[in-house]
């Protein structure tokens, strides 16, 4: 297991809040980590300074793969370099079919010509056919994306981050609205996809963290307070302090 | 790709139907090839609300499609007929000052003959030189190109400054709006070389068809602005039923969403705005020959916003929404307007519908917005589509 | 005052006492016909030569009416009855018969055909001479206020005499104003009549640092120059400068056309009178041996040309070595037309210094200038800047509640006609209508639409379409009047330069007390906290106990009723027309923007920027106000680029995220 992205000293404030201080993450190839922490902990602000969305006032994102900083390239750039990022309110495109969702997510040349003259080829088919199948969406593909359920609709947002073939995949709440049914079925997924992939679940769910069964981080105030296993931080008196408030 | 279009956009065959049969209807119906019973003037009228429609189809596609509320369009339709414009007028000027000198014991040479037309066109605002951008006006194949290249170069930097910086909804329309305002009131110098608030005038008179009368020309220019819009539709719906318009949607509903997927959002909007405003420009240069006439106050911003408010009526992010919306509101507009109306009389009041029509379309706009969001093409869906809820 | 009054009193006394000496003299003719009568051919047939002399014996008469004579004389009004030689004025020169008036009473006299009579038509010379009494007697009257006259006609018409009048004025005179004026005007007849340079370059000298235009244009021409040729620089002439040609100062062409204007060098031939000749020398079809059918190239034409130079039958141009030869040859220079070195070197220097402070008064005009602007867009756009900035709605009515706020104004003047109470009652009663055009608007469109920005544009756009036509239908598409009070009409001038008229410093004040006022109303009420806490989250606030409904209805009915006060006062200074908002709305919309959206104190600065920076632009390109804007917006496209949230950034719902 290799470093995969390394995010080191970072700081970032808003009008003198300071939302990020001082923060240092690491994750490799493959791996699972969920990151936990209260409200206003940091977490979407640490995805935003990773995704592109924020620059941090200081601190180094680097991606380790190509030993580049991700901190002068745009949104755009980062998520063709092999980020990903599912939304904690889900985002797709709800005036389009299931099918052009994941189609337009698929990992192909990005530029508008390449659009314009794109084909669909049979292995495109085979793709989306078979990530309509890892997400169960497989009998809606012509369906509009506005009408599926939430939990149908962040099953899409992981589709069409699977489709985009990234190597790291921030998931901010994917549980969010699901059946007791559904979230282990997202929890199998994400799992599953740890197998070859680094992921990143941002989640309030302590049953959903602990059936990912992997190394949790816990944010507070900007900062990492402690990691290691869910038992390991759970135990851990900041940790206890900051959630039950003693 | 043709399948993908006819299959995805059931409106293509109808719409290439119906504008066929209108084009073969008013040839039918025209002075010069058929009964006669549409006038020179009427042929004109309905050539240019064509190429207005034709407008309205390069709005759908950045606002309907791209969600950028344009509203400064019209300065790219206004450039188009400029540069056309430039082109008429000089030819037509030459061919006029050669028949002058045609009885002049000595020939003329180029330089005189270049002189004096200038002088004759630039006299009205107290010039006598060519200013610089009329240096192409003396080639047709080249006005041509300008007619695409002009209007595009002025959306390619313009867009460039306002996307990379992301200025977007409401901003945007304002800068749009800002942009036109600046380039009308340039116009309106004299000295800025296009002949200030006179315009540009006399482009009714095809150089090189001099014999010709206006009742051929205009059902010529009828005919190349059917068919300008009907390959323009051609085109745009290849485009927006294709990946290319997937995304540009997806840009107007979720721009982050795009991003995140790692398409340059910026460069997306930037095709489309410049293509559209080319759209635009090739519209303007067939509309003022059939007009006439071009002077900057074509390119005011409320020319821009009415522009907006036929795609808003005709059902935006549709592109036959948006060709019946300026069809029909510059229809009735000119039908209104132009005093055919019959007034209403009722007893104690007279309404003229000259002085009236403005108010009921205003209130029309806002009924639109309010009650009926998705316009007329709306009403379509609703027909066609009861299928799904 | 009083001395005037005073004096009225002298006069009209003066008057009874000369009609009581008339009367006593009999009814037909005064002492001044009596006088007339005596020298009557040295008046009917006056002559420059002879007039003073009649002109001595009148002023020393000392009658109070000579003055008026004199006037009526020179401007050719005098008539003499032919019967009787009788010297009379006339009621109206262009009635038939005329009605004649004695010349010290006014009474009538009788009545006579244009041929019964002849009019004096003294020529020139003697209406010189005539004038040049009539100033001196008025220069010594005891009026002060016609001393003030007669100063004010030396100054539009000076003439030699005068100098010397004034010199003894200056001495003499007691009264301050008088003499202060007459001070004043000194310099300017020094200056131009006197004979030595001492005293003329003394009184260039006491103009230094005097900005006024009268100042600068006693002083500009003795500096103006024309443009000679000779061979070498003279010595002995008051050169300004020399001039070479091919410089920016004198052209080459030019140079060479006034050598052959001079006849001291051979003419260029124009391509016209090239064209004539070869047309005029056409033999079978050629002109200088090249068919006529080719001559039209530049390249045949100068061949043929050139044929029929050699033949002699044509003049030969010269060649650019000839032309360059001539030039050389020559010296160019400016030579001032006054002949004094040391008068032009003083005049210089001291119009130097003088331009100075002009360019500093002008910058001072010019920034007055910038703020007066500044205060217009700040007007125009403050209530945009709650109805938009702070609320978020695109509101494309705005222009045309500031043109009702004008209409209003217009309607309450056409009923009350005392200006200054018409405004008073206009300012609240457009804030009452604006507000309530802008609730109505707000709870019949714009609340259905809070979540569609885009839309609002578009429905409020039809709604000012439907206002602007509606007036137009009530009050006609023409200007209508809206007079601002009297003490708000003229201007205050610190001195020729720099002046601000009234009403923009009205409006200055206007602005700066609705900036006031509503950062008090947003920042320190109730009201202001509950618009603060809906904008940014409406649900919060509702939980809170706030109705958002009512303060969305309340903020924007404000917003409005504030453009109908600036309409008022715009109107005062700007042409009330149905699509007078049409002028402010784009502008209005980009200030707003450029200060940043979503607080007032952006607004001030965004209005003061684009003020100032628009008059900045037209000082650098004063001829053209089009090309200023132009440029303005250009300059607001590009600022947007860089901060695209304007001056003032706020974080927030409100901008725009």
């Amino acid at each position: 297991m290799s470093t995969l992205l390394e995010v080191n000293g970072v700081s970032v404030s808003f009008d003198g809040f300071r939302a990020i201080n001082n923060l240092s993450f690491a994750i490799g190839l493959p791996e699972l980590r969920a990151v936990i922490g209260p409200n206003g902990a940091g977490k979407t602000t640490f995805m935003d300074i990773v995704t592109g969305k924020t620059k941090p006032d200081e601190g180094i994102v680097r991606w380790a793969e190509s030993a580049q900083s991700l901190l002068s390239m745009t949104e755009a750039k980062i998520a063709r370099a092999g980020i990903g990022r599912k939304f904690q309110r889900p985002t797709v495109f709800e005036d389009q079919t299931v099918w052009d969702n994941l189609r337009v997510a698929l990992s192909k040349p990005r530029g508008p010509f390449a659009a314009m003259f794109d084909r669909v080829t049979p292995e495109d088919r085979k793709r989306i056919d078979e990530i309509a199948g890892e997400i169960g969406l497989s009998g809606h593909l012509s369906r509009m994306a506005g009408i599926l359920s939430h939990g149908q609709k962040q099953w899409l947002e992981i589709g069409m981050l699977l489709a985009q073939d990234p190597k790291l995949l921030l998931v901010d709440e994917p549980a969010a609205g699901m059946t007791t049914e559904e979230r282990n079925h997202t929890a199998d997924l994400l799992k599953r996809l740890a197998k070859s992939h680094a992921v990143v679940v941002v989640e309030h769910d302590m049953d959903f963290v602990r059936r990912l069964d992997c190394r949790v981080t816990v944010l507070h105030e900007g900062s990492v307070l402690s990691e290691g296993s869910l038992d390991h931080v759970m135990a851990d008196e900041r940790v206890i302090e900051v959630y039950l408030g003693r | 790709m043709g399948e993908t279009i006819f299959t995805r956009n059931r409106s293509v065959p109808i719409f290439i139907g119906a504008l066929a049969l209108l084009a073969i209807g008013v040839t039918i119906l025209s002075e010069a090839y058929g009964t006669g019973a549409l006038s020179v003037s009427f042929t004109k009228v309905l050539g240019m609300t064509l190429c207005l429609c034709l407008a309205a189809l390069a709005m759908d596609l950045v606002w309907g499609y791209c969600g950028i509320l344009s509203l400064g369009h019209f300065a790219f339709f206004g450039l188009g007929g400029y540069v056309i414009g430039m082109w008429l007028m000089t030819a037509r000027t030459e061919a006029v000052i050669r028949a002058n000198l045609e009885g002049r014991p000595l020939p003329p040479t180029e330089v005189e003959v270049s002189e004096a037309t200038a002088l004759q066109i630039f006299s009205v605002v107290g010039a006598e030189d060519w200013p610089w951008m009329w240096a192409a006006s003396d080639n047709l194949a080249l006005s041509l190109v300008l007619i695409l290249l002009v209007p595009g170069a002025l959306a390619l930097v313009f867009g460039w400054l306002a996307f990379r910086s992301r200025v977007t909804g409401v901003y945007l329309s304002i800068l749009t709006q800002a942009m036109t305002l600046a380039l009308s009131l340039y116009l309106f110098q004299n000295d800025t070389g296009l002949r200030g608030n006179n315009g540009l005038s006399g482009l009714q008179n095809i150089p090189g068809a001099e014999g010709i009368g206006q009742d051929r020309i205009s059902i010529w220019f009828f005919w190349a602005s059917a068919l300008a819009l009907g390959l323009a539709y051609l085109g745009a719906a290849w485009l927006v039923s294709g990946k290319f318009g997937n995304i540009v949607r997806g840009v107007r509903d979720d721009e982050l969403r795009v991003r995140f997927l790692g398409y340059p959002v910026e460069v997306y909007k930037l095709v489309i705005f410049t293509l559209s405003a080319m759209i635009c420009g090739v519209a303007g240069a067939l509309y003022y020959p059939q007009a006439g006439i071009i002077n900057p106050d074509e390119i005011a911003p409320i020319a821009s916003i009415y522009l907006a408010v036929w795609v808003a009526i005709g059902g935006r992010g549709r592109l036959y929404g948006a060709v019946l919306g300026a069809a029909l509101v510059s229809l009735l507009s000119t039908y209104f307007t132009s005093g055919r109306a019959p007034d209403v009389e009722l007893g104690f009041y007279r309404i003229e519908w000259v002085d009236w029509w403005p108010v009921l379309l205003g209130l029309g706009f806002v009924l639109v917005t309010l009650f009926a969001p998705k316009g007329l093409a709306g009403l379509v869906d609703f027909v066609v589509r009861k299928d799904r809820t | 005052m009083i001395r005037s009054f005073v004096a009225a009193i002298a006069g009209a006394l003066f008057l009874a006492v000369a009609a009581h000496k008339s009367e006593a003299q009999g009814p037909e003719t005064g002492a001044l016909q009596t006088i007339l009568q005596e020298n009557a051919d040295l008046v009917a047939n006056a002559s420059r030569q002879t007039v003073q002399e009649v002109l001595d014996v009148l002023v020393a008469s000392d009658l109070p009416e000579v003055p008026d004579f004199l006037a009526t004389w020179n401007t050719r009004e005098l008539y003499q009855r032919q019967s009787d030689g009788l010297f009379v004025y006339v009621e109206d020169p262009d009635a038939d018969p005329l009605t004649l008036l004695d010349i010290s009473t006014g009474e009538v006299v009788g009545t006579a055909t244009s041929r019964e009579v002849d009019q004096l038509r003294p020529n020139r010379g003697v209406q010189g001479v005539i004038a040049a009494t009539l100033v001196q007697f008025r220069l010594t009257s005891d009026d002060p206020e016609d001393r003030l006259a007669a100063l004010a006609s030396i100054e539009s018409d000076p003439e030699e005499s005068h100098l010397a009048l004034l010199r003894d004025l200056v001495e003499t005179e007691e009264d301050g104003r008088v003499r202060r004026r007459a001070e004043a005007l000194l310099p300017a007849l020094v200056i131009a009549f006197a004979d030595a340079d001492e005293p003329r370059v003394e009184a260039i000298r006491s103009l230094a640092g005097n900005v006024s235009l009268s100042a600068r244009a006693t002083l500009n021409p003795l500096l103006s120059t024309q443009v000679r040729i000779s061979e070498a620089l003279p010595e002995g002439e008051n050169i300004a400068r020399e001039l070479r040609p091919g410089t920016d100062a004198l052209s080459r062409e030019d140079a060479y056309a006034m050598l052959v204007e001079d006849g001291l060098a051979t003419p260029l031939i124009p391509r016209r009178t090239r064209a004539d000749t070869l047309a005029a020398n056409i033999v079978d079809g050629a002109a200088g041996g090249v068919p006529v059918e080719t001559l039209n190239t530049e390249e045949a034409r100068d061949r043929a040309y050139a044929t029929l130079v050699e033949a002699g039958q044509a003049d030969p141009a010269p060649t650019e070595a000839e032309i360059d030869a001539a030039l050389d040859a020559h010296v160019f220079y400016e030579v001032y037309r006054e002949d004094s070195a040391a008068v032009t070197d003083a005049a210089r220097a001291t119009l130097d210094g003088i331009e100075t402070r002009v360019a500093f008064y002008r910058f001072l005009d010019l920034s007055l200038d910038g703020l007066s602007l500044a205060s217009i867009y700040f007007l125009a756009a403050i209530g945009l800047a709650i109805t938009f900035g702070v609320m978020g709605v695109i509101n494309m009515a705005h222009g045309e509640f500031i043109m009702l706020g004008a209409y209003t104004g217009y309607v309450v003047q056409s009923v009350v006609a005392n200006e200054t109470l018409s405004i008073a009652i206009a300012i609240p009663l457009a804030f009452a209508v604006t507000f309530a055009a802008g609730v109505a608007m707000e709870r019949l469109v714009i609340r259905w639409l809070y979540h569609r920005p885009l839309e609002t544009l578009l429905a409020t756009f039809g709604i000012s379409i439907a206002l602007q036509q509606i007036i137009r239908l009530i009050f006609g598409a023409l200007t209508q009047p809206l007079s601002p009070p009297d003490w708000l009409a003229g201007s205050v001038s610190l001195n020729d330069v720099v002046s601000i008229s009234s009403i923009r410093i009205a409006i200055f004040l206007l602005g700066a007390v609705f900036f006031v006022l509503l950062w008090l109303i947003l920042n320190r009420t109730r009201l202001g906290l509950e618009v603060r806490a809906v904008t940014q989250n409406p649900k919060m606030a509702a939980s809170m106990g706030i109705n958002p409904d009512r303060i969305n209805m309340l903020t924007f009915g404000l917003g409005s009723g504030i453009a109908g006060i600036a309409g008022v006062a715009i109107g005062l200074f700007a042409q009330v027309v149905p699509d007078l908002g049409q002028n402010y709305i784009v502008q209005s919309f980009m200030t707003v923007v450029v200060g940043g959206v979503g607080n007032i104190f952006g607004t001030l600065v965004g209005a003061f920027m684009i003020g100032s920076l628009q008059k900045a632009i037209e000082f650098m390109n004063p001829s053209n106000t089009l090309a200023a804007q132009t440029y303005m917006i250009l300059f607001v496209i590009l600022f947007i680029q860089f901060r695209p949230r304007g001056i003032i950034a706020l974080r927030g719902r409100a901008a725009g995220d």
